[in-house]
């Protein structure tokens, strides 16, 4: 049996070669996502039975049944969803591109910029009643700022004859302390200090989603997935090294500065609306590298799909675990992530 | 380094602690209530019970008293680190220190209801041991050892995860929020000097120990094969050199919580300054150490008035500079 199959279409002006192995794990890991998926709408403080739920999202619900699962479990699982997949997919991308296993969004400061940037946005639009007085559209606008200057400044600081990795990861950590600071400060003089609901937030959440973000984030996350798969071929590029990747004719510098600000991109949306949940980002495409390999056009779909499996279990346990409390998504994810990252360390320890 | 002869060094010493007590005063001066010299003067001589002498006595003469300790026990702890790990970016605040004594104090406020002093500084230690325990064998993995990268790494990773459980716990735990938050914050305002003096028996011992030792970390940073052929227990100094880090940076933390960077910088500038002999390098960290949080602190008073920005946050704008700048210079040159 081949290991891959050819996909020719539109008279062989495009072609696609599709891993068989990936497939069939994309598919498996499909159909895990629907069911952490139809599990997490059915489960919290009223037991839905999943066949009831599958009845109420096709729309033969009772009226109890679509409060619970359309006002209440649906929109932060949608969201769970999204954030996830944004996360692994920056995240692989990130990799891939800094070819250091151990570069993550959060390890690098990313994330840390896009809190800044909320803070900040909540902190300048927000009126003496701390309300604020612009759409909150523009708050994914102001992660993605706050995550692109940090993207750029690491880049940038680390530039010395090339941007070497150890260098980016320190630097990176640096300035990801300073972001943390930066969010400190202006949480203690913003408007969002109420401190507690702001300590939600830090910790990465997607308690308290509504449709509208759903709907705000949704686009989003479709369009850099697509930019994503087209730049896919960039990234196994990238992967090759500077002196291959010039060599087989690729726009070495201008690819990587495209593809950080992708991944930029990604992680500041999924900041924006669920803060900082740690390790996704890191985690994902690791496990995704284990089941199918390096080659990005396996590993997009796989590692996009195990972030979105990551995201949405951590804010079921987050849910039942403390009931009636709710525990923040992003606790469990570093949880599980901070031991993961202790263990790649050691994996890498003689490298 | 910038002073070459003993005699040199001595004259810089005695103007660092001329720096020190110069900035204490200025942190007894200046401030939001409008005192001067004199105001300060007469609250120690003829105190009066005016709402000025009461801020002198009660708010700014801890505030200072406390800036001083703690700044100059993180630089002295992050001096030991570099010296016993090789490593130019050691500093309580990357090993984890300061998450693991926030996430000790935070699950004791939640589980054991600890709410005195002692406890919080007691607990801060274990946090701070514990930390510090685990990151550094995290970080000795594998062949080469302790690596730069390895250390930052695991820190990185550690600190990351207990910040992440603390505020697990905050949440579930609103109230204990009010009693930590600003713990959580980084700051020398409001601490009492009961604070102070629940952890000075700890701490000043620690100091002179330090002093005492910089002659043995002088011969360790030679190299562990050569200072064990000069008859060293590398195995002791080593142990009795992380202890000191435990006590000094548990103990900073104890009282002021996360204050980050001081650890990084402070032992640069002292290198800078006196060269590579440990002997010089630890009571200059002391004295500047102690100077660069009461001046910091200072600062926060000024920026957004009449409100504060948390102390460690200004330590972590002053640092982070110079983080980059020594991750960008490389590891080789010490």
């Amino acid at each position: 049996m081949k290991k891959y199959y050819k996909l020719r279409f539109g008279s062989n002006k495009f072609s696609f070669l599709i891993d068989k192995k990936a497939f069939a794990v994309s598919v498996i890991l499909l159909v895990v996502t629907c069911l952490v998926f139809l599990t997490s709408t059915g489960v919290g403080e009223v037991l839905i039975h999943p066949l009831n739920v599958l009845k109420t999202l096709f729309g033969y619900g009772d009226e109890m049944e679509n409060l619970f699962i359309f006002s209440f479990r649906l929109p932060r699982i949608m969201i769970a969803l999204l954030v996830g997949i944004s996360l692994a997919v920056a995240g692989a991308i990130l990799q891939g591109l800094i070819r250091n296993p151990l570069a993550s969004p959060d390890i690098i400061g990313i994330t840390g910029g896009g809190s800044v940037g909320v803070v900040l946005f909540l902190m300048l639009f927000s009126d003496q009643n701390n309300s604020l007085f612009v759409s909150i559209k523009w708050m994914p606008v102001a992660a993605f700022i706050g995550a692109a200057i940090v993207g750029i400044l690491v880049y940038l600081l680390s530039w010395k004859n090339g941007a070497n990795s150890i260098r980016l990861v320190l630097i990176g950590i640096g300035l990801s302390m300073l972001a943390q600071s930066l969010t400190t400060l202006f949480m203690v003089k913003g408007p969002i200090y109420q401190a507690s609901q702001a300590n939600v937030w830090i910790t990465g959440t997607v308690y308290g989603a509504t449709w509208e973000h759903v709907r705000i984030l949704t686009p989003v996350v479709v369009i850099l997935l697509v930019i994503s798969i087209i730049s896919i071929r960039n990234v196994n590029i990238q992967e090759l090294g500077d002196e291959l990747a010039t060599g087989v004719g690729s726009a070495v510098q201008r690819n990587r500065f495209f593809l950080l600000l992708l991944s930029t991109a990604l992680t500041g949306s999924a900041v924006a609306f669920a803060g900082v949940i740690g390790f996704v980002g890191l985690m994902a495409p690791h496990i995704g590298r284990r089941l199918v390999g390096s080659s990005f056009g396996a590993l997009l779909p796989v590692s996009a799909l195990i972030g979105a499996i990551l995201v949405m279990l951590a804010d079921l346990l987050g849910r039942i675990l403390f009931s009636p409390l709710e525990v923040p998504a992003g606790v469990f994810t570093a949880a599980i992530g901070a031991p993961y990252f202790i263990y790649l360390l050691y994996k890498t320890r003689n490298s | 380094m910038i002073l070459k002869s003993n005699y040199q060094k001595s004259i810089g010493l005695i103007l660092g602690l001329s720096l020190l007590l110069l900035l204490m005063c200025g942190s007894l001066v200046f401030g939001y209530a409008d005192t001067n010299l004199k105001t300060v003067y007469e609250a120690f001589t003829s105190y009066n019970g005016t709402n000025e002498h009461i801020i002198v006595h009660e708010v700014r003469l801890p505030r200072a008293l406390i800036g001083a300790t703690v700044g100059a026990s993180l630089a002295l702890a992050g001096a030991i680190m570099q010296a016993l790990t090789k490593n130019p970016l050691a500093s309580p605040s990357v090993f984890g220190i300061n998450a693991g004594a926030g996430f000790f104090i935070v699950v004791a406020v939640t589980f054991f209801y600890v709410n005195t002093y002692q406890g919080f500084t007691l607990i801060a230690f274990a946090g701070a041991a514990f930390s510090a325990f685990i990151v550094y064998f995290v970080g000795s993995f594998g062949r080469e050892g302790l690596t730069p990268m390895k250390l930052t790494l695991a820190g990185a990773a550690m600190a990351a995860l207990f910040s992440s459980l603390t505020q697990g716990l905050l949440v579930v735990n609103e109230a204990a929020l009010d009693q930590v938050l600003f713990w959580l914050a980084g700051s020398i305002q409001g601490r009492k000097l009961e604070s102070l003096f629940t952890v000075l028996p700890y701490i000043l011992p620690a100091i002179m120990i330090s002093l005492i030792l910089s002659q043995k970390i002088n011969v360790l940073t030679m190299g562990e094969d050569v200072a064990k052929g000069l008859g060293q227990r590398t195995g002791f100094v080593k142990l009795t050199g992380a202890l000191l880090v435990i006590i000094l940076g548990g103990g900073a933390v104890a009282i002021a919580g996360p204050i980050a960077f001081i650890g990084i910088v402070i032992p640069h500038f002292a290198r800078f300054i006196a060269g590579n002999d440990y002997r010089w390098i630890f009571p200059y960290c002391v004295v500047l150490g102690g100077s660069l949080l009461v001046f910091a602190d200072i600062l926060a008073r000024y920026i957004v008035m009449p409100e504060e920005i948390p102390v460690g946050v200004m330590t972590a704008f002053i640092g982070t500079p110079f983080f980059i700048y020594i991750a960008r210079r490389g590891f080789n040159q010490s």
